[in-house]
């Protein structure tokens, strides 16, 4: 593990992998540090997975920029790093006619933003769209660009490119503090010790501000947790295809219901401001929000089908719009601070994050090039990250080629959603390995079906095990402290019960 | 071992239903009957249900969940029944055709003139998604936490709460305080007990741990680890009633609140299920809707003793086998008609020898190119001529129909196929 | 004069039972609705009897644990004696159905048995 590098990005969410993917593509070294023991296990994994048109954010900000840039670019990003990604439309549905003009608006603010392809659809064509929508719909803004995606494939894939371009991803790595040279910032202090650098880049997520706040920026800049609550339904009852938004308000896009492209229906997310950056909890008020939010779009959309719940912290931060003459102070912090060298600063990239970070990325590269960073072209730069097989997607005769060279994708270890062991052993090695059973359910999304991994648990604890070399016991579901076994049987006394 | 293209009988999962309907089609005179079982041996759930109960009826002995088991595996085994383990079956239709996956024998086809389901069911898990909190590990399924304790010798836990007073929470109970494990309370959110009463008396007053009737779980405190759960109590609508919570320190929660019959590969053949039992719809013979495709065992609706499972495997098994004959015995009956001279398609494309003995079978059929002199249309086997028929001209716009009679079933028995010719007198 | 109350498993009825005992003896059972109840009531109130099962290490064995069982029920209060002795003891496969891994188990006339055949891995 060398210590020197070219380029250090904090975070490995969605927006730091692009950012490494997207400097993998010069000459350089790059490493990406991460302090869980999986990439984006903040808000990256847990989001709508929707990739937005751009009609929501406010013209002139540099949310709206983003989201409009981006989003013309995933179709390019999902062929060449080979992640699920669908241009399905959205839908933003006006529930009783005082609703209607808050639609068109947002078709103007739309225009405005240089989104492409809207229309306005009258009650009987969102009808007819969607059979169960609320029959008190009084029509609704049809975005063609939108789309949706797997968000953590696509954070996996875009840092396993890094990687195969040459870049290095240490997980379980948290950020400390900086390393400096008068004002220039050469370095990072990690719970693994210290790395230097050319440029350290923050793409902390929801602890941007804390790591800013080292480097001695924007001390007033300050990020709230917004806490969205989903539920996930079961496949076999609840199939809403579409991606369905309520009329926005000052809380945010509102409460969707959505399909996935995994085929399950999610509803959410509410949005609900909290003080604790780690508060991942499922509440009951949140869950009877998601209700009624749900209701307001499906009325029969009934919470007993659901088989799971996740929970996302959106960095909602208060950086001021740079436009002149826009007030707004929730808009994206991309910056090169001008008392700081050596230093690239991230704050506050909520939704439309997801969408946008391929933008961003770019972005990045452009702020550093003004800056005098001089990037040279890596000759042997790959940009495709090829496909892994998925089992539980193939014809029985590319089930069967799959087996005949490897026989470990013969054997199903997720019942429900037909996961190999050749699956699972290949993320165990993969550029990003997976070391948890969480790390392993998104990646090849076991465990997710009806029996909740009630099936497939030992199974997986015990190929972890093998796979690492470890002993059972220090298998976890998602890193330290959630391990799944305390010891073996038959070393402790039983005691008399009178 | 050779896996065979066809089966007699194939049965989905090793469990007591599987190894009972399997032994019972093979004494029924299916000779070749196949028992997939997903597992890396055979026995099913019983492997894990280590404790006594099994039996009384079938062997009017007390006997534990593996050795019933054995019993049978030994039978079956005695009998030259052959076995797929750590075998996944990924498809069926309602053709009987199924897909298999393993890692020793690839991904495989494989027919069957019968078909037995077997594949029992799966722990209820959903409880888990409305508690709020968070999400951390400790929360398992009884059945789970068995198969770990029992089968892999591991302890997921010290100190356990458990929801739900089915028969799997109260033996985990017992199992886990005989492991040396606390187990604090049982939940259980009815008012009455949801197991049987013997297991209340031997797995919770026996070892003192508090049952409590009208309570669930609140909350699930801990990230990553349980650390405790918030019980509550609950009226007769289950709301919560205030004042009664209690923080209840342990490190896992198990779950034992219901079974729910594993039927999605009956789905996929196009099985109907009951939307109440969860299970297929079956007659007396556990016939499903699909002709063929019979199901036993906890598969068709959840059980309270093994025993009647295995009585459910034995007339499963020999209906499944007496389907298998007969399908085999149709089958052999039937001759393919093969298109000769001039002759475009004939339909049918099969028929029944034993048929004709009943009736008339019309034979149409169009020709390839119009023949405008007389011509002979005759149906001849591979070594006999069965019938010949003359007409003035044959065309292609125009259906010709020759019609086989009962008296012309003798000479039919004797090939293994019919070919229709339709040529000119002149050539004759 | 002392009364217990047990729950009947005779049979899945579950009949509650009141045993009523003048120091060591049985004085009176009520609350049994057949003979087996009337038996189980005496046993359970002067010395209960309990089956045992668990497990045992067979460390070369296709599982690293046998499951066994008492062939027969042994006194309630013995149990955790029961389990320790289990507990301390490894044996080895192959083993078939009904081998028996400890005979007498702390001299009670009870045999501990396999349940089912353990090959060796």
């Amino acid at each position: 593990m060398q210590e020197k590098y070219d380029y250090i990005v904090i975070g490995g969410g969605v927006v730091g992998a692009m950012i490494a993917r997207w400097l993998s593509r010069y000459e350089g070294r790059i490493l990406l540090i991460e302090k869980e023991a999986d990439l984006g296990m903040g808000c990256s994994s847990a989001n709508t997975a929707i990739v937005h048109a751009g009609y929501d954010p406010l013209p002139g900000s540099l949310k709206a920029l983003m989201n409009v840039r981006a989003n013309r670019m995933w179709d390019q990003l999902a062929g060449d790093l080979n992640f699920a990604f669908e241009r399905r439309g959205d839908y933003v549905v006006a529930v009783g006619e005082e609703e209607l003009p808050l639609v068109e608006r947002l078709m103007q603010q739309g225009i405005k933003n240089g989104v492409p392809g809207m229309k306005m659809l009258d009650a009987a064509e969102m009808r007819a769209r969607e059979r169960d929508i609320n029959p008190e719909v009084s029509g609704a803004l049809w975005a063609t660009t939108g789309g949706i995606c797997d968000p953590f494939q696509v954070t996996v894939a875009a840092a396993e490119n890094a990687v195969n371009n040459g870049a290095t991803v240490l997980l379980n790595t948290a950020f400390q503090d900086f390393i400096w040279e008068g004002s220039r910032v050469i370095g990072v202090k990690t719970n693994r010790g210290d790395f230097f650098a050319r440029w350290v880049i923050n793409s902390a997520g929801i602890y941007s501000d804390e790591v800013m706040h080292k480097a001695g920026v924007r001390p007033e800049f300050f990020i709230k947790p917004r806490k969205g609550e989903y539920f996930i339904f079961d496949r076999n009852e609840v199939q809403i295809h579409n991606v369905l938004f309520p009329v926005p308000s000052s809380r945010g896009k509102g409460i969707l219901v959505t399909g996935t492209l995994h085929e399950n229906t999610i509803v959410g997310p509410n949005a609900n401001i909290i003080d604790d950056k780690e508060d991942t909890s499922l509440t009951k008020e949140g869950m009877d929000e998601l209700v009624n939010g749900a209701r307001k779009l499906i009325p029969t959309l009934n919470l007993k089908h659901s088989i799971a719940n996740f929970v996302g912290l959106r960095p909602m931060g208060n950086g001021p719009c740079k436009t002149p003459g826009i007030s707004y102070n929730n808009d994206y912090i991309i910056e090169i601070p001008e008392n700081v060298q050596g230093f690239v600063n991230l704050g506050g990239i909520e939704s439309p994050g997801l969408t946008s970070a391929p933008a961003i990325a770019e972005l990045v590269i452009d702020l550093m090039k003004d800056a005098g960073e001089i990037f040279i072209d890596k000759k042997d730069w790959d940009p495709i990250r090829p496909a892994r097989p998925r089992f539980s997607k193939m014809t029985h005769q590319e089930r069967k080629l799959l087996c005949d060279i490897d026989p470990r994708y013969g054997r199903v270890v997720c019942r429900c959603e037909n996961v190999t062991e050749g699956e699972i052993v290949a993320e165990i090695h993969a550029p990003i390995p997976a070391r948890t059973y969480d790390a392993i359910k998104r990646r090849t999304w076991l465990g997710t079906g009806r029996c909740q991994g009630g099936f497939d648990m030992p199974r997986v604890v015990a190929i972890l095990a093998r796979e690492l070399g470890v002993s059972p016991f220090e298998i976890t579901k998602r890193g330290n402290g959630s391990e799944y076994l305390v010891r073996t049987t038959k070393n402790v006394e039983v005691e008399d019960v009178d | 071992m050779s896996i065979k293209k066809q089966y007699d009988v194939v049965v989905i999962g090793a469990g007591p239903g599987g190894l009972a309907a399997a032994i019972e089609a093979k004494k029924g005179g299916a000779d070749d009957v196949l028992v997939i079982e997903r597992d890396v041996e055979l026995g099913g759930i019983l492997l894990q249900c280590i404790h006594n109960g099994f039996g009384l009826q079938t062997f009017k002995e007390d006997l534990p969940g593996p050795e019933y088991a054995q019993r049978y595996i030994n039978e079956a085994k005695s009998l030259g029944i052959s076995f797929l383990m750590d075998t996944m079956v990924m498809d069926v239709t309602s053709q009987r055709k199924l897909y298999l996956s393993s890692k020793d024998h690839g991904y495989l086809e494989v027919e069957a003139h019968a078909i037995v389901l077997a594949m029992g069911c799966r722990e209820r898990t959903r409880p888990q998604v409305r508690i709020p909190g968070y999400r951390p590990n400790g929360v398992f399924t009884a059945g789970t936490a068995q198969r770990w304790v029992n089968v892999e010798g591991y302890m997921p836990g010290n100190r356990f709460v458990i929801l739900g007073s089915g028969d799997i929470g109260m033996i985990m109970a017992r199992r886990l305080t005989f492991e040396g494990a606390k187990v604090e309370r049982v939940l259980e959110i009815q008012s009455f007990l949801s197991g049987l009463s013997r297991n209340y008396v031997q797995c919770l007053d026996d070892w003192g741990i508090p049952l409590q009737l009208r309570h669930t779980i609140k909350k699930i405190i801990g990230k990553n680890r349980v650390e405790a759960i918030e019980a509550v109590a609950v009226d007769e609508k289950w709301n919560f009633i205030p004042g009664t919570e209690e923080i209840i320190p342990c490190d896992t929660l198990l779950l034992s609140v219901g079974l729910i019959p594993e039927n999605e590969l009956s789905k996929k053949a196009g099985v109907k299920l009951d939307p109440i039992t969860g299970g297929p719809y079956v007659d007396e013979h556990f016939q499903t809707n699909v002709p063929g495709i019979f199901a036993a065992g906890n598969v068709v609706h959840v059980y309270d003793l093994v025993d009647y499972v295995s009585l459910a495997g034995v007339e499963a098994g020999k209906s499944a086998a007496e389907f298998a004959l007969a399908e085999k015995e149709r089958a052999a009956r039937y001759i393919p008609l093969k298109a000769g001279k001039n002759v475009r398609y004939i339909v049918p494309h099969k028929l029944d020898k034993k048929a004709l003995e009943q009736g008339d079978i019309s034979l149409q059929m169009r020709v390839t190119q119009p023949i405008e002199e007389d011509v002979w249309m005759e149906v001849r086997g591979e070594n006999n001529s069965i019938v010949r028929r003359s007409e003035r001209y044959v065309r292609p716009g125009e259906m010709v129909t020759i019609v086989l009679k009962p008296n012309m079933a003798a000479e039919v028995e004797k090939t293994g196929m019919l070919t229709v010719d339709i040529y000119p007198k002149s050539e004759a | 004069m002392e009364e217990k109350n047990f729950i009947c498993t005779a049979c899945p009825m579950g009949c509650k039972l009141i045993v009523r005992m003048e120091g060591d003896e049985v004085v009176k059972i009520l609350g049994n609705r057949c003979r087996k109840g009337e038996t189980y009531g005496r046993q359970e109130a002067i010395a209960p009897q309990r089956m045992v099962a668990s497990t045992v290490r067979i460390p070369n064995g296709f599982h690293p644990l046998l499951p066994v069982y008492t062939k027969g029920s042994i006194p309630k209060r013995r149990i955790p004696e029961v389990l320790a002795k289990i507990r301390a003891i490894e044996v080895t496969a192959p083993v078939k159905a009904e081998d028996v891994i400890i005979a007498n188990v702390i001299g009670t006339g009870v045999d501990i048995v396999a349940s089912r055949d353990m090959p060796e891995k």
